[in-house]
């Protein structure tokens, strides 16, 4: 089972992805530039957190034009297991894998420091290492995190239980003051309908050792290496 | 023809924008107590070649719904200005 780490000009957590599950998890990794139009056999998909083409015009959107992104959207389409981090998950959002859109934070403020998330849906690929309730403490690092989607697409988004984490308190509480950039419902990760492409704002690949504080990131990158193996990858 | 496009894209008034309250704040301030509500936007100068108007006017309106606006949060509008006739 093999990943592959998308790379754009300006990506910047490509290294601590791969960092976590070769040199932690013990997985191969493929690094993907921008350019290439070839999967190179990944079972999986991350695209990470950065400043792809300097954010120029929104996050992600021109990023969303290069040529491994029609590629990814065909691996998606096949039910691929693609993971966007930060901005990874605005990339998504530009090239309309996920609904919705980033805003710049409600606070004008980059935020940098821990959050803690509550799991919301236990039956996902990226989430079935955890349980429903469970609180995450894992680390945001963005200026532009604030989830906005129209009321329609919001409410469709809870209908169908896509909202897959939320900012919390330490007690699993999801209360406004817990939520650092003013996302809609203080969401902080959605999936799309099949259930295989997974968009978050805060950083997994960033909390993987005991050294770095927490390492609850490790339950998201074991959980989609746990469903790659059930499926025989 | 060469055309130069002057494209204004900005927050459709139902997304709010933070931006914009603090300029408000900041204008307020400086004693400009009149000021009710601030918006902003981005300001992007095209320069393109076209058969006329209409083609002109056809590609930019491709443009903003492929890449210059976000149709999510995002509403658009542009004036051409004759350059070469």
């Amino acid at each position: 089972m093999k990943t592959g780490i998308v790379v754009f000009p300006g990506t910047w957590s490509d290294r601590d992805v791969a960092w976590v599950i070769q040199d932690v998890l013990g997985h191969p990794v493929e690094y993907l530039w921008h350019k290439d139009t070839n999967l190179k056999g990944c079972d999986f998909v991350v695209l990470p957190g950065g400043f792809s083409f300097g954010d120029y015009l929104r996050p992600g959107a021109i990023a969303r034009l290069s040529p491994i992104i029609e590629s990814i959207v065909e691996f998606a389409d096949k039910g691929g297991i693609v993971l966007g981090i930060c901005n990874g998950f605005q990339i998504l959002l530009e090239c309309g894998l996920l609904p919705g859109a980033l805003l710049p934070n409600a606070s004008l403020e980059y935020r940098c420091q821990d959050v803690f998330l509550l799991v919301e849906q236990d039956r996902t690929a990226f989430t079935c290492q955890c349980k429903r309730g469970q609180v995450l403490r894992i680390p945001i690092s963005h200026g532009e995190g604030n989830y906005y989607a129209d009321p329609d697409t919001f409410n469709q988004l809870e209908r169908s239980k896509r909202i897959v984490f939320r900012y919390c308190t330490s007690e699993g509480e999801v209360k406004p003051e817990a939520n650092p950039n003013g996302s809609l419902s203080n969401i902080a990760g959605i999936i799309n309908e099949a259930g295989n492409v997974l968009g978050m704002m805060p950083h997994p690949e960033r909390c993987g050792e005991e050294i770095l504080g927490s390492t609850d990131g490790l339950y998201i990158f074991r959980s989609v290496l746990e469903t790659l193996k059930a499926n025989g990858k | 023809m060469e055309f130069l496009a002057y494209v204004t894209v900005k927050l459709k008034p139902s997304v709010n924008d933070p931006q914009g309250l603090a300029v408000t704040n900041g204008l307020r301030q400086l004693g400009f107590e009149g000021v009710k509500s601030v918006r902003v936007g981005k300001h992007i100068e095209i320069t393109i070649e076209a058969e006329d108007e209409s083609a002109a006017k056809t590609a930019l309106e491709l443009m903003c719904n492929k890449l210059l606006a976000n149709p999510v949060i995002e509403d658009y509008d542009f004036r051409l200005q004759v350059i070469i006739a």
